[in-house]
């Protein structure tokens, strides 16, 4: 039997709550690999996210600063805590933060932390402000659109559009406003949460599918596997879900990866209208979905092959999974003892 | 009328639809009538097979399997 490689992976997103980070999953991605025997160093911005005190998950854990506190703050966490603990790949799992890790990839670079993320470019180009000029530019369906920075602008934008229409905010949050009132009190909900703009977008009637997908960064997509989520929470997030058998995913995909030679992870949002089952993309999510683990289930584990290709080894694209396997979240008390809790707001690590 | 390929149907009852992941529970004999469908039987031969093993007259026979093959096609279960 081959002999499995030490490795050092840093992980971002252990916030494992009703609107669950990416984090654990990943990482219960990482532990299930055949190739690598993996450290775990969880990264938090807040010292009571949920991974942090769940068993076996992490290794160590640093309290890092938010990216508003800037580069340079960033910049000299990281230099302490590669000096600690010698991270070979860090796998970022917030929109928010991402664009501060782009800043952050060539000094990265030089202390040996490899990344796998999309540039500047391919980041903002799928930004749901500009999902429009997306699909124009790779030939794809998207939901009509416009960007909102004030009330006026909205009232004057959404003259556009039929009711109903999806209120949205710039990196998290959807809601459908029904009429001008409801579609103001969302504006400013999300508004005073995520800032501006606020993206307006036509609501298709029909069924939402999603895809967690892979690409290797020069146009191949590595692996793929769509998903209808079959328990929503009020927060629109999936509770429950299954593996779906359609290959018109899977292309739309293939397709948004080789256009855009993405590298590293990331979920698409589609909706296939009832009235015409024509797909729309509504979001291109900058990295891997919550549920990326029920990839790993069916045979495709992601977060693996994200390390392989981060750390310069060629991946061998999967096209096949299992169909019909189901993931089912739930919550759980854990009983902590306040010791993990002390040393972190303390020294920012434990 | 013929149910899509890709149907899964078990003995017990369920019905999955790997296309778009929805499951449904059917009895006995909508378990019988889906698998005739799948191997492309049709209606009227589907309803013979029913009138010739179940206490039922014809009207009602035809009523309730027109009800449920309509119920397949919303379910999007039946391809053209």
């Amino acid at each position: 039997m081959k002999k499995k490689k030490d490795i050092t992976i840093a992980v971002t997103g252990l916030n494992a709550i009703d609107s669950p980070g990416p984090g654990i999953s990943v990482i219960r991605g990482l532990k299930d690999s055949k190739e690598f025997n993996v450290r775990i160093i969880g990264l938090v911005y807040e010292i009571l996210e949920p991974g942090i005190y769940m068993d076996g998950m992490v290794d160590k854990v640093y309290q890092i600063p938010y990216p508003s506190t800037g580069f340079d703050v960033m910049l000299e966490r990281f230099k302490y805590i590669q000096k600690n603990d010698k991270i070979d790949v860090i796998i970022p799992n917030f929109d928010a933060e991402l664009m501060a890790f782009i800043k952050l990839k060539p000094y990265f670079k030089e202390m040996g932390i490899n990344l796998l993320i999309p540039n500047k470019e391919q980041f903002d180009d799928r930004l749901k402000g500009n999902l429009n000029d997306y699909g124009d530019k790779h030939g794809i369906k998207v939901p009509k659109s416009e960007s909102v920075h004030s009330i006026k602008e909205l009232e004057d934008e959404i003259e556009e559009f039929d009711f109903p229409v999806v209120i949205k905010g710039k990196f998290y949050d959807a809601y459908i406003a029904h009429s001008i009132e409801q579609a103001k009190e969302y504006f400013h909900k999300i508004a005073a949460k995520w800032g501006t703009p606020i993206i307006l977008q036509q609501f298709i009637k029909g069924n939402e599918f999603n895809v967690t997908a892979i690409g290797d960064g020069k146009g191949i997509m590595v692996g793929a596997v769509p998903m209808r989520k079959t328990f929503i929470t009020d927060k629109g997030k999936a509770w429950a879900g299954i593996s779906i058998d359609d290959s018109k995913l899977i292309d739309m995909a293939n397709n948004i990866i080789t256009k855009s030679k993405w590298p590293g992870g990331m979920e698409l949002e589609l909706m296939k209208e009832d009235k015409t089952g024509d797909l729309y993309l509504l979001e291109i999510n900058p990295r891997f979905p919550a549920w990326v683990y029920l990839a790993v289930g069916c045979g495709q584990n992601h977060p693996e092959m994200l390390v392989k290709m981060a750390m310069g080894e060629t991946v061998e694209p999967i096209k096949t999974y299992d169909i019909g396997k189901m993931f089912i979240r739930y919550s759980y008390d854990m009983i902590c003892d306040l010791e993990k809790y002390a040393n972190l707001s303390i020294h920012g690590e434990v | 009328m013929k149910l899509k390929k890709s149907i899964a149907i078990s003995e017990n009852g369920f019905v999955f639809n790997p296309e778009i992941g929805t499951s449904f529970t059917t009895n006995s004999l909508g378990v019988a009538v889906l698998k005739q469908l799948k191997n492309l039987t049709t209606k009227e031969e589907i309803r013979a097979s029913i009138l010739k093993s179940y206490e039922v007259d014809g009207v009602t026979c035809e009523k309730d399997l027109d009800d449920f093959l309509r119920m397949l096609d919303q379910y999007n279960l039946i391809e053209d």
